[in-house]
């Protein structure tokens, strides 16, 4: 067992992640890869905190959670106010950034 | 290469717990109703939240829990009610090419992170077991209200305004002053006297309730036995889910056959005023006022709008 | 005085500028400003010589800086004027020939509407060609240079509304921007090997030896190449024939008298190079033989007696040429011929105008004859620089042609045979054909009829009614002629005109060179050679009678008339080869450089069109370019720390 391998299933978490804000179309469901990848880099961060043998990295994880929660606040907020001009949370509205 | 730290069971704990979240997490690419995406998500934060105990961080393990599966997850859950279901949960792909390109991008991404971390010189890990002397909260609040009190009251401050962002973005101005019951009222008396609506000034009946059925989806039956069809929740009416009285029990069933029928008068409708030949002004109750074996789900069809307007 | 003399400039141009800026204002009074300001000029002129007279030969070189010219870097160049016996030779020949010939035109343009405009022109060509006699550098006598190519170009098209004539200016234009693009490089290789076009600069460092033989060999061929253009020499000489379709007066002033003679003044002005590199000066010397042989085979075959006249030009100033490219034996002798040579030639043009003018501008010698009887002061001005344009003494002409021939016979080996030989012929052939147009024109029988004569309807003879010209024209020529009378003996006193010329052609020893042939032989062999071609004339044109239209006459004659197919091979050489080159390079603009321009604009819009591709609207799609950014970014990182 090596640290190795927290720092390994981050990097798969947040591949993961990735390829959700990619592939689908609903926005909160891309959203939801977005805190996925900002957790998997929560997991990373807190490894090296373990390695380094210092508290600086749980430190930058927890600001990283706070900023997260701010984020997720706004970000649901800007959703519901989509959903209610357009009624639907798909990203794929062309016209959204087009023209 | 050397950064083993901890004992055996951790690995137990790791090996456990990493895979599960793994496929927890795959959730997110291949589940087809969204709050089954969430909660595999939710899964994987509280796997978090164990790994991070294990890594010796317990405050951010209970943070985790809290905030995210807590707080942040909740609030996902909250906007995927609100939002209901949406054309965009199916997984089939509209852009041309996506599907490839996501697959080549997450194939490449998770080569270039795993072979960056499997490729890195690791020091010998240290441990925390030093700087978490004095416990692990303790020391992270060294940290945070030490070097980084700043930092801290700077996201005090952003959360103070993604909170005001928030109720902003979704706060809806009023078009139209609130519809009080008073306007209710005042409303409904002026589509009788246009001769619009369901033509009823008081409140409508409840739905029947029977000793044999919880019959809040069989009309009430007026006085000569005839069912009110608006008397049914306009939901359930709108399903087609309402019972005709004379399928709930015998009782009722001969009631709305007109076992105990008296000669007047013939409808609720007229006790409202109807005019007596109902075949040619077709109202509420009109048809299963004259025909009562007709209440089927024609007749129920036919007044449905009427009292939908009324009961809105 | 000196100090005052770019008022010689000044004075003809604000006049210039006045007649042309004030327009028709000035159309009542503008012919008499003109001549006003060449006289002021001439004035001035005078003036400065007589100050320049009054000082010691070696001090009579004079630099009058004006003002920094072109400070720029190490291009240095300041305007001012040379005054020097040399530029004041030109000076007072320019200003007395050039104030004469503004008198003549008042009476010559009289029935011209454009007479202000005429005058404006003649006024600048004054001003410009003074300033390219005195300037002190080759830079400012390229301006002047320029300004009487300008000016010809004006005055040969100053009938433009005739087609031919604006092709004539055109051409002209043309062919002497061939001569100046050899002045420009040989000013552009002497700044480039010795930093300074001035004249004082030039001479130093040609005398120091600074210029390579090559060098200075490029150089005295370029500026040979101005000076051919200018001049009217061969190869470049085919302009002037056309360039008489000028009014008269300008041929006289332009095309005779001043700025053909440019060319021999650049010669001279640059002898330093020239002595520096034998191999230009020889070309020099060839080129001059060729062309007085040439012009005066051309003079004899034509009829009109303007281009009769211009080809005689062209072989009196191939005389000058020679004269310039023998050496220091030459140069006074080839400005004494310029100045004899300036007023006799134009008292001939002056003539000839007369004799136009009188025949209703007709200008073909075989409708003349006997006008002698009509134009009696035209017939004896125009004998007297007959007899001195042959050399017949002790008119002008012998003084000065005559000087040039036995230097021709100076020198070693094949050349002063060649030369001399080619002189004494030249010599010949002037008055073969000089005789030929006196006796067309003013002996014979009339060729004419007289206005109101009872004529048979078969006459092929023109109505003509020939009188003597006003005063205002008859007293420019006579003293025009005057001084084809006793210029050249004047100018020959006390060794007169070489002793005045010495601080800019340098001494030269005449007694230590010796021709080939004894002096008292060739004199007397040119005398001969002069009365057998008037003899000749006059057997052929004098005493029998002359057809109206020219006879087929031999090979050469034809080729003569033609100008020898001047114009046939410098449109096949030149002109051809230019236009198809000028077609293939529009061609090439439009196919290469304009395909380029437009291939890299469709190009870029063909870019926008697939970068537009990528602009599609979807969000996702711009999340997997950032993705891959982060990718490559990863990989790039990932590889260079490896």
């Amino acid at each position: 067992m090596t640290l190795l391998h927290y720092l390994v299933l981050s990097g798969v978490l947040f591949t993961i992640g990735a390829a959700t804000v990619l592939t689908r179309r609903n926005a909160i469901l891309a959203f939801m890869g977005v805190e996925l990848m900002l957790n998997s880099c929560n997991l990373a961060l807190v490894t090296f905190s373990r390695i380094h043998g210092t508290l600086t990295g749980q430190v930058m994880a927890f600001f990283v959670m706070v900023v997260a929660a701010a984020e997720v606040v706004v970000g649901l907020a800007i959703i519901v106010s989509i959903y209610r001009a357009r009624r639907t949370v798909s990203v794929d509205e062309p016209s959204l950034l087009k023209n | 290469m050397d950064t083993a730290v901890g004992t055996g069971a951790e690995a137990v704990i790791f090996w456990v717990i990493g895979p599960l979240m793994v496929i927890a997490a795959l959730a997110l690419l291949f589940a087809r109703k969204p709050v089954h995406a969430a909660v595999g998500l939710i899964f994987v934060m509280i796997g978090m939240a164990f790994l991070y105990t294990t890594l010796e961080a317990p405050f951010l393990g209970v943070a985790q829990v809290v905030v995210y599966t807590g707080a942040i997850m909740i609030l996902f859950v909250f906007v995927l009610m609100l939002v209901g279901v949406d054309a965009a949960d199916s997984v089939a792909e509209t852009i041309a090419g996506q599907r490839a390109i996501a697959v080549l991008l997450a194939v490449g991404l998770a080569a270039v992170l795993i072979g960056v971390v499997v490729t890195a010189t690791l020091p010998t890990a240290v441990g925390l077991t030093d700087a978490n002397a004095g416990t692990n909260p303790v020391g992270v609040a060294h940290e945070i209200f030490g070097k980084t009190v700043f930092a801290l009251e700077l996201v005090g401050v952003l959360l103070v305004i993604a909170a005001l962002g928030a109720i902003t973005l979704t706060h809806k101005e009023a078009l139209s002053p609130a519809r009080n019951q008073q306007a209710a009222v005042r409303l409904r008396q002026r589509a009788y006297a246009r001769g619009e609506g369901s033509q009823v000034l008081t409140p409508l009946p409840a739905p029947g309730v029977y000793a044999t059925h919880n019959a809040a989806d069989v009309p009430a039956l007026d006085p000569q036995g005839n069912p009110i069809d608006v008397s049914v929740p306009r939901v359930l009416r709108i399903r087609g889910q309402e019972l005709a009285p004379s399928a709930v029990d015998g009782h009722v069933a001969e009631i709305a056959q007109g076992a105990y029928l008296q000669p007047r008068p013939t409808s609720f409708g007229e006790l409202a005023g109807e005019t007596q030949d109902p075949p040619t002004q077709s109202t509420a109750s009109g048809p299963a006022a004259d025909d009562p074996t007709a209440s089927g789900p024609t007749a129920h069809e036919t007044t449905r709008n009427t009292a939908e307007e009324t009961q809105s | 005085m000196i100090d005052y003399s770019w008022l010689l400039v000044a004075i003809p141009l604000a006049s210039a500028a006045l007649l042309l800026l004030l327009g028709r204002r000035a159309d009542a009074w503008g012919h008499l400003l003109g001549v006003l300001a060449a006289a002021g000029a001439f004035v001035v002129g005078l003036l400065v010589f007589l100050e320049v007279m009054g000082q010691p030969s070696e001090d009579r070189i004079h630099d009058v800086f004006l003002y920094s010219w072109i400070p720029a870097g190490d291009l240095h160049i300041d305007a001012g004027l040379r005054i020097d016996p040399l530029s004041l030779t030109f000076v007072l020949l320019i200003t007395f020939v050039g104030t004469l010939i503004h008198i003549y035109s008042i009476g010559y343009m009289a029935h011209d509407a454009a007479r202000r405009r005429f005058f404006a022109y003649l006024n600048l060509f004054v001003a410009a060609m003074l300033l390219l006699v005195l300037a002190d550098s080759y830079a400012l006598l390229f301006v002047g240079w320029e300004g009487v190519g300008l000016a010809s170009y004006l005055l040969i098209g100053f009938w433009n509304h005739n087609l031919e004539y604006a092709v004539a200016a055109k051409k002209a234009f043309v062919m002497n921007r061939v001569g100046d693009m050899g002045l420009i490089i040989a000013m552009g290789l002497l700044f480039a090997a010795i930093g300074s076009v001035s004249f004082t600069d030039v001479d130093a460092a040609v005398t120091a030896g600074a210029l390579s033989t090559a060098q200075v060999t490029a150089v005295g061929l370029m500026l040979l190449l101005g000076a051919v253009g200018k001049s009217a020499q061969f190869p470049l000489q085919a302009w002037l024939g056309d360039a008489m379709a000028g009014p008269t007066p300008v041929s006289a002033l332009i095309h005779a008298a001043t700025m053909v003679t440019a060319g021999v003044y650049l010669v001279v002005r640059s002898r330093l190079i020239f002595e520096a590199s034998p191999t230009a000066q020889l070309v020099v010397a060839c080129i001059g033989a060729f062309t007085l042989l040439l012009g005066a085979a051309i003079a004899c075959a034509k009829d009109d007696i303007k281009k009769s006249l211009a080809g005689s030009t062209m072989s009196q100033i191939g005389y000058m040429v020679l004269a310039a490219g023998l050496g220091p034996i030459g140069y006074a002798f080839a400005i004494f011929h310029l100045v004899t040579h300036g007023f006799f030639k134009a008292g001939l043009f002056l003539g000839a105008g007369s004799v136009m003018h009188a025949n209703g501008d007709s200008t073909d010698m075989r409708t003349y004859g006997a006008l002698r009887k009509v134009m009696l002061v035209t017939w004896l001005t125009f004998g007297a620089c007959w007899l001195a344009i042959m050399g017949v003494p002790p008119f002008s002409g012998f003084y000065s042609k005559d000087k040039i021939i036995e230097s021709a016979f100076v020198g070693e080996g094949w050349q002063p045979w060649v030369f001399g030989g080619a002189a004494l012929i030249g010599a010949g052939v002037t008055a073969f054909y000089m005789s030929r147009m006196f006796f067309l024109t003013f002996h014979g029988k009339a060729r004419w009829v007289e206005a109101g004569a009872t004529v048979a309807p078969d006459d092929p003879r023109p109505v003509r009614h020939p009188h003597e010209s006003p005063l205002v024209m008859t007293v420019p020529i006579i003293v025009l002629a005057i001084g084809a009378l006793g210029l050249g003996f004047a100018l020959t006193l006390g060794n007169g005109i070489t002793g005045w010329l010495e601080p800019v052609t340098g001494h030269y020893d005449h007694d230590a060179h010796h021709a080939v042939l004894p002096v008292p032989v060739i004199t007397v062999t040119t005398l001969v050679l002069v009365a057998l071609g008037i003899a000749l004339a006059w057997r052929q044109y004098g005493m029998s009678p002359v057809p109206l239209t020219a006879p087929t006459g031999s090979a050469l004659t034809r080729a003569a008339r033609r100008d020898f197919y001047a114009d046939d091979v410098n449109e096949g050489l030149v002109m051809r080869p230019g236009q198809h080159l000028t077609r293939t390079l529009v061609y090439a603009d439009t196919a290469v450089v304009d395909g380029a321009v437009r291939g890299t604009a469709s190009g870029a819009v063909g870019l926008g069109q697939l970068a537009r591709k990528l602009q599609n609207g979807y969000v996702r799609s711009y999340a997997a370019m950032i993705l891959a950014g982060v990718v490559l970014a990863g990989i790039v990182l990932h590889l260079v720390r490896m």
